[in-house]
């Protein structure tokens, strides 16, 4: 028995090593678990392979916590992914201060003309491509309309912060749980001192505190926005033992009706389906959404968004192929599958049309028509400063911390970085 | 006579011959040890004192101001208070526990074997399953203590959502995981107790309380010093079981020393500061360890 595992093992070895002898193997390091995504991106993988031959295509995993920690040290060893998965913002540029990240500018032509402006200069820093981006997403209000309509309360309406404060009591007042949310990992309550923070301090108002600009972090824009939170959490708005609840299951809840309301970012379309009990949550033709009201006062536009963006870096030392691949991988015709089957909402151009499913659609506008789009503040702030944002914005509508001293926690941190 | 390193430096052929054993043995073991115990333990000492986030080499120098900031993070002193409640629940409720359980059961009779199998079963379940495990339990929309509250007349209970609750919960799960592991120390324990001692003391009218005050619990005296240590070195360590279960919250109501240390220092890339509580950490433990092992393990 033994020969012949050894004898299958040295067969299998030959034939891997005939694969491994193709002149160069781009190593891609990524964290989908989808099939369909995965599947799509074989297929891209296998075309270019045939298309050039000698190249072959690598695609390696790791879970997306387990991604986040090990990068670090697989940047600074010999066999690091020649592309990998990356969010931008902060933790890619302490990523760029190692000296790991490499540069395809000069060969970035034919790339920069199949992505959208916008989502590629995320990933040009100081005039160098390092890499490009696949998807954008965008953080939104998403509502069950059929309970909505029980509570009396119409979404277009919802202009305002005290129109949204309105729209939470007429809920609770019908009996439904106005809001649905996931504090327990954090990140989802993150997102309403976000939007509070860009609707009262402007667009620009991260880079400006990260300039120091109006008292930095622990300025008025900063406290201001930890106060009107409170003032939502004090209306008890969220499900019973909302601070034990995981965004998985939060998901599920809203997928199964049990609460009005979510904040959260596009890809809950797909996973309240997931999580719910029977599998299938909430139909398409009941999820409505909204953008995160004005704020009395505020500097801030309805149309600024908050989201993120999805992408690929270069490492050092990559092949010269990266870019070439990169730019086949962002072709408008596979990205198109991915709009069509609503797997995300492509940064390539010429793919908007595409999307079927309407809800994403008006998302993808959305953020087509954007006039600031905002990265998710933990990771634009890196790990450390991101951290202590999720931190503060549980702690504050829990009640646990006063605005104030959320936010010069926050100035802390990034006095600390 | 000359089997011992004891003998290294007495002159004499056999005294060569000791040096020589110890020259060729003990390199292999030697380097092993500085490779992965000594160097680790140095370098974290070491990155403790950057600002350093895992990249590149540590350039920001610190000094203390890592160890001061974890010393002054109110989370971290609730995590040690967690420890040492971890510590007083394991030693006051987990090994009585465990050695009533032992007495009962360390007679063979009918059903004692699958008494025994099943309170030593939580031990073998991995600890991040059962963290899982116990979360569906606690769930207040779904677990099983919300459904009995509910069969009651009560409403749902969400103990992992209460920051005043959470960590009793975690307690409880912490009983119930390990107490079968010493039970069966404590049964393996009794059962070499020479069988004699108890049939003198029969013999002369003792009864059974003073034969287990006056044979057992001396007897035992090794196998019980020895599930205070493991058990309090365990609770010092604790961390598996808060990762599934907890994640450390509600709003970090229930971290421990190194989950305080994987989530604060790890997840948040500030190796210097997660190596800061490494290291208070690890001085802990090796004080414990050295002091317990002189003071009462001297003669084991």
């Amino acid at each position: 028995m033994r020969i012949k595992a050894f004898a299958a093992a040295a067969a299998g070895a030959m034939l891997f090593s005939s694969v491994a002898m193709a002149d160069t193997t781009i190593h891609i390091l990524h964290l989908q678990t989808d099939p369909a995504i995965i599947q799509l991106w074989s297929q891209i993988g296998h075309d270019y392979e045939a298309a050039n031959p000698g190249v072959k295509i690598d695609w390696q995993f790791l879970e997306n916590e387990a991604l986040k920690a090990k990068i670090p040290t697989l940047l600074q060893s010999d066999d690091r992914p020649n592309l990998f998965h990356s969010w931008g913002g902060g933790v890619m540029r302490d990523q760029i201060k190692s000296g790991f990240i490499g540069d395809i500018t000069a060969d970035s032509a034919a790339l920069e003309k199949e992505l959208s402006p916008g989502a590629a200069s995320a990933f040009v820093v100081d005039g160098k491509v390092i890499g490009a981006p696949f998807d954008v997403s965008e953080v939104s209000f998403f509502y069950n309309k059929a309970l909505f309509a029980k509570a009396g309360v119409k979404a277009d309406d919802i202009k305002t912060w005290d129109d949204f404060l309105g729209a939470i009591k007429k809920l609770k007042a019908a009996g439904i749980t106005p809001i649905v949310v996931g504090a327990a990992d954090k990140w989802p309550m993150h997102f309403y001192w976000s939007y509070l923070v860009m609707r009262i301090g402007g667009g620009d108002i991260l880079s400006d505190a990260r300039a120091g600009k109006d008292g930095g972090f622990k300025g008025p824009a900063f406290v201001e926005a930890g106060k009107r939170l409170k003032e939502l959490a004090d209306l008890q708005p969220f499900q019973e033992g909302y601070l034990g609840t995981k965004w998985d299951p939060s998901a599920g809840l809203w997928g199964d009706g049990k609460g009005a309301i979510q904040l959260m970012g596009n890809w809950f379309l797909g996973n309240q389906a997931v999580q719910a009990a029977d599998k299938k949550g909430q139909p398409l033709d009941n999820i409505g959404i909204f953008s995160f009201p004005s704020v009395p006062g505020g500097k801030g536009k309805l149309t600024d968004t908050l989201g993120g963006l999805d992408g690929f870096l270069v490492s050092k030392g990559a092949p010269k192929e990266t870019a070439s691949f990169l730019t086949f991988f962002s072709q408008a015709k596979y990205q198109r599958v991915a709009a069509e089957k609503n797997l995300y909402i492509p940064a390539a151009l010429d793919t908007g049309d595409s999307i079927g499913n309407p809800v994403l659609k008006e998302i993808a506008d959305k953020i087509a028509h954007s006039t600031k789009h905002q990265l998710f503040f933990d990771q634009d702030l890196g790990s450390s400063v991101g951290g202590v944002v999720n931190d503060v914005s549980v702690a504050i509508a829990a009640g646990q911390m006063s605005p104030e001293d959320g936010a010069a926690a926050v100035q802390k941190a990034w006095d600390e970085k | 006579m000359a089997n011992g390193i004891g003998l290294i430096g007495r002159a004499g052929p056999q005294g060569r011959g000791a040096l020589l054993t110890a020259l060729i043995m003990l390199p292999p073991a030697l380097a092993v040890f500085t490779l992965f115990v000594v160097l680790p333990i140095g370098e974290a000492a070491w990155y403790s004192v950057f600002n350093w986030d895992g990249f590149g080499i540590p350039t920001r120098f610190l000094g203390l101001t890592n160890y001061i900031s974890v010393l002054g993070n109110t989370t971290f002193t609730s995590a040690v208070i967690h420890n040492f409640l971890i510590i007083g629940v394991s030693l006051a409720l987990q090994l009585p526990l465990a050695l009533g359980m032992a007495l009962l059961l360390s007679r063979n009779r009918i059903g004692t074997v699958t008494f025994r199998l099943i309170f030593f079963m939580p031990y073998i379940l991995a600890d991040v399953a059962a963290g899982l495990i116990w979360r569906f339990v606690f769930d207040g929309d779904y677990g099983l203590v919300s459904g009995i509250s509910k069969l009651l007349g009560g409403g749902p209970v969400y103990l992992l959502a209460d920051p005043h609750l959470a960590f009793s919960a975690v307690l409880v799960v912490v009983v119930w995981k390990y107490f079968g592991f010493y039970m069966m120390l404590y049964i393996a324990g009794m059962q070499s107790i020479d069988r004699g001692l108890y049939e003198a003391a029969e013999i002369d009218g003792a009864s059974a309380l003073q034969r287990f005050r006056h044979i057992t619990i001396p007897q035992l005296g090794p196998m019980i010093r020895l599930s205070i240590f493991f058990s309090i070195v365990g609770s010092l360590q604790f961390f598996d079981m808060i990762v599934p279960l907890t994640g450390g919250g509600p709003l970090n109501s229930t971290h421990t020393m190194v989950s305080f240390l994987y989530y604060f220092g790890i997840t948040r890339m500030r190796v210097g500061f997660g190596s800061a509580i490494g290291v208070i950490l690890f001085v802990v433990c090796v004080t414990f360890a050295f002091g317990y092992r002189r003071l009462f393990m001297r003669h084991d």
